[in-house]
This record gives C-alpha cells, structure tokens and sequence, in this order.
C-alpha cells in the first residue's frame, strides 16, 4: 500500500512527468467548471426565487460567497503545498504553490468587490468595517505578503521555502482571523453553514431552490481553480526547468 | 542555559544606543496624535487604546526588523545553528532577550502615554497586563519576519507587509480589553483569548523561526 503510494507521489512530483500528465487533467478539469458554472449561474439567475427581504439583490450570492469560500480554500492549499515542500524537498509542491497564491489573490479581491457592491444597496455603504469583511481585507493582505515575499529573494529556492513558511503560519492564524466573527458580531448576516459537519448537525437557513445553484456554482469555481492552477504551475516549472533538456524539448528550443 | 542568555543581554547592553531609537519612534508617533487631532482630552482618552495598540504594533515592527542580522552579518547564525543546542531553544533566548531590550520599554512607557491621553489611572493595570501579552505575542512575531527576511537587503518595507495582517487578532483583543475596562466592563474575555494566543505563538513561532533561518542560510 505504502510502496504504491510513495512511488505514484514521486513519479507526480517529476517536472517532466507532471508536465505531460497534467494536461487533460487540466482540460477536464475546464471542461467541468464551464459546464458547472453555466448550470449554476441559470440557476442562481433564472430559477431560484427572489428573496423575500433584499428581492433579486441577492442573487450577487452565487459570486459573492463561492469566492470566499475559494479565498480561505486556496490559503489552505497554499499550506499543505508548502509543507509538502518544504518536509519531502518536492519542488514541484512549491511550484503549485506560487501558480495557486495569485489566483487566491485575485478570489479575495472578488469577494472584496462583490461584497461591497452587495452592501451598498443592503446596508446604504459600499464599505463597513464588519469583522467578516475586515477578516477577508486582512486574508488579501496575507496573500500579498506570500506573494511579496517570494519574489524578493534572488534564488528561487529560498523565497520558495520562506513563503512556505509564512502561508504555514498564515494558515493558523487565518482561522483566528476569521472567527473573530462570532466574537465580534456585527452587521453582517450569519454564516451559511452553522454547526459541526463532522458530527452529522450541520445545517443552513438557506431554502433548497437558492442552495442548490450555489453548491453547484462552487463545483464549479472549485474546478476553475484546478484548470487554472495546473496551466500556470505547467508554464511555471518550464520556465523554471528551461535549462534542462525536457524543457527546451518541450517549448521546442535547440 | 544561563550564560546564553546573559551573554545575549550584555551584548544588547553593550549596544543600547541601537536600543534607544524604537523607544524614541513609540513616544514620537504618540505625540503626533493630539497634534493632529486636537488636545480636547475626551477625543483623546476616547482613541488611546487604538493609538497606543497601533503604535506598539508598529514600533515593534521597526524595532524587531534587525534582530537576526547582526548575527546573519557576522556570522554568529552559523555558529547557532553549529550548537549543541536546539536552534528553537536559541531563537527562544534570543526572543526573550529582545523582549527585555525592545518591548519592556514600551510597556514601562505606556503610563507616560496614558497620561498625555488623560487615561483613567484605574485601568491602568489592566492596560499594562494586556501590552504585556500583546509585546509578546508582537516580539514573536518579530522574531519570525525577522528571520523570514534576514538574507534580504530591502526588507524595512517587506517587513511590515508580512507582519501586521498576522498581528490583526492580538490587535483586536488587547484594544478591546482596555476598551472594555474604560466602559466600566469586565475585560477579562478578551485578556484570556490575548493569554491563549501568546501561548500559542510560544508553542509553534520558535519552531516556524529556526525554520526560516535554516531556510536563510540554504541547509
């Protein structure tokens, strides 16, 4: 069992196997998030019914909430990469990693943009400094240190291994950051979600007909993630690797 | 043990006047505040503890940006690593020692601040309790940006960047304490959560900081 796992990890974790065995994944994986996102957004627009406070207003929703969910899912993924990397010396994992970190930026800046303009016809401002919305700027600003962080040091390597260690840290404290929402209630509406999911009392105030479209809209944005991240960590390891044979092979150099 | 970190606090005695200039920023930026906005003593007691919270947080910042590069630039960090010792256990030393030199006077200054803020002296403990969790968890934090960034030239600005979104909940929890004690109300929730967080940072930071080092040095 072990033997078959190591040796199906170490032959993923080759650059030039990773190379060529990540592209149908990749299409695969844009193949159904097209398919998702186009069934969940005719259902957030057309079929669910409006809400009975805020009207056809809330159907930003189905952006709104699955980028945020993107937000936090990503900096987790940022993480284990980075553990994976740094523990197994797997460059690929730090290759995935710094693909992932821009688009989980660009998720937070969507739920930022999205929430404020969900706000200003709900709460009469574009702006209010409710913790879940502070907790998310702050998760922007974590990006951007990651990001920053890997790119300043000369050699590759050593912002690899110390961005990983600061999206380690960030991810233990993201958690404290963004609970600070039940510490700290404000005006923002409750979590979809309360409850523990993993004793089996999970449950939501959201009706079936408005759920539905947004479950499916996350599948979806869950695989836009996964296209997008395994086209940029392909373009990434080439440009990384392009002193070596199968690289220049591969973009068809001498 | 012992003689680690005695030599560790005569090295920073030897070189206070370094010492000095983060103290000098924490009580300059403080008294930038009424200048800005005014001496009416009820706007000003009503923003201390944003003031004194934002201010600690961003002296600590300045002061903790050098703490491994003296000893990345002469070499001192190799012989660290080359110790005996756990390098989590010298990075604690080297932590606690930091603390004394930098955040101590921050502590020990804040009834200064809160006096030209017109404070109340009765919360006075309260306050000094929560800057001391809040410096520690801060000098930590320090300590791994610090380290995190000790191979880089132009770090002053990257520092920050790195620092303060990883500080927000013990900014939150030590401004509301002292918040909560001003309103007449009971601030030990939030105290409690500012202990558990310290004790976190105590548990996980010193490991996360001789990784960054390791990392710093390429072995």
């Amino acid at each position: 069992m072990s033997g078959r796992w190591s040796r199906w990890i170490h032959r993923w974790a080759s650059p030039p196997y990773f190379y060529r065995a990540s592209r149908p994944w990749g299409r695969v994986f844009a193949v159904v998030s097209f398919v998702a996102i186009a069934i969940g957004l005719y259902g957030g627009l057309w079929l669910a019914p409006p809400d009975f406070q805020q009207g056809n207003g809330f159907r930003i929703i189905y952006v709104h909430v699955p980028s945020a969910w993107m937000s936090l899912f990503i900096f987790v993924f940022l993480a284990v990469c980075g553990l994976i990397g740094l523990i197994w010396r797997i460059k690929l994992a730090h290759a995935m990693a710094s693909a992932a970190a821009p688009i989980g930026a660009a998720f937070t800046a969507i739920t930022l943009v999205t929430g404020s303009l969900w706000a200003k016809p709900m709460w009469g401002t574009f702006w209010v400094w409710d913790a879940r919305l502070t907790s998310e700027l702050i998760l922007f600003f974590l990006y951007l240190g990651v990001i920053a962080l890997s790119r300043s040091f000369e050699n590759q390597q050593t912002g690899d291994r110390a961005a990983a260690i600061l999206a380690i840290v960030g991810a233990v404290d993201v958690p404290i950051i963004h609970y600070s929402v039940d510490w700290w209630q404000t005006l923002h509406q409750g979590a979809i979600f309360r409850g523990n999911p993993f004793d089996g009392h999970l449950h939501t105030t959201v009706a079936p007909s408005m759920l539905w479209p947004l479950l499916v809209m996350w599948l979806g944005f869950m695989c836009y993630f996964g296209a997008l991240v395994l086209w940029r960590a392909r373009s990434e390891i080439l440009l990384r690797q392009l002193d070596t044979g199968w690289a220049r092979e591969a973009v068809g150099a001498p | 043990m012992n003689g680690l970190l005695g030599a560790q606090l005569r090295m920073i005695y030897r070189a206070r006047g370094d010492y000095l200039a983060p103290v000098i920023f924490y009580v300059l930026v403080a008294s930038l505040f009424p200048l800005a906005l005014g001496p009416s003593p009820r706007l000003l007691s009503l923003i201390a503890p944003g003031v004194i919270w934002i201010d600690a947080t961003l002296a600590s910042v300045v002061a903790f940006a050098g703490l491994f590069r003296d000893d990345y630039d002469d070499g001192s960090l190799e012989q660290m690593l080359l110790s005996p010792r756990p390098l989590e256990l010298i990075v604690l030393v080297r932590v606690f020692a930091g603390w004394v030199s930098l955040s101590l006077p921050l502590v020990l200054l804040a009834p200064l601040l809160a006096l030209w803020f017109s404070f109340p002296p009765p919360i006075l403990p309260v306050l000094l309790v929560s800057l001391v969790l809040t410096t520690g968890c801060l000098t930590l934090l320090g300590a791994l940006g610090s380290a995190l960034t000790v191979g880089l030239r132009h770090s002053l600005v990257l520092l920050p960047v790195l620092l303060l979104p990883l500080a927000t909940p013990v900014l939150i929890f030590g401004a509301h304490a002292v918040l909560l004690a001003e309103r007449g109300l009971d601030p030990r929730t939030p105290l409690y959560v500012l202990a558990a967080l310290f004790f976190l940072a105590l548990a996980l930071i010193p490991k996360a900081t001789a990784a960054a080092l390791r990392v710093a040095l390429e072995v």
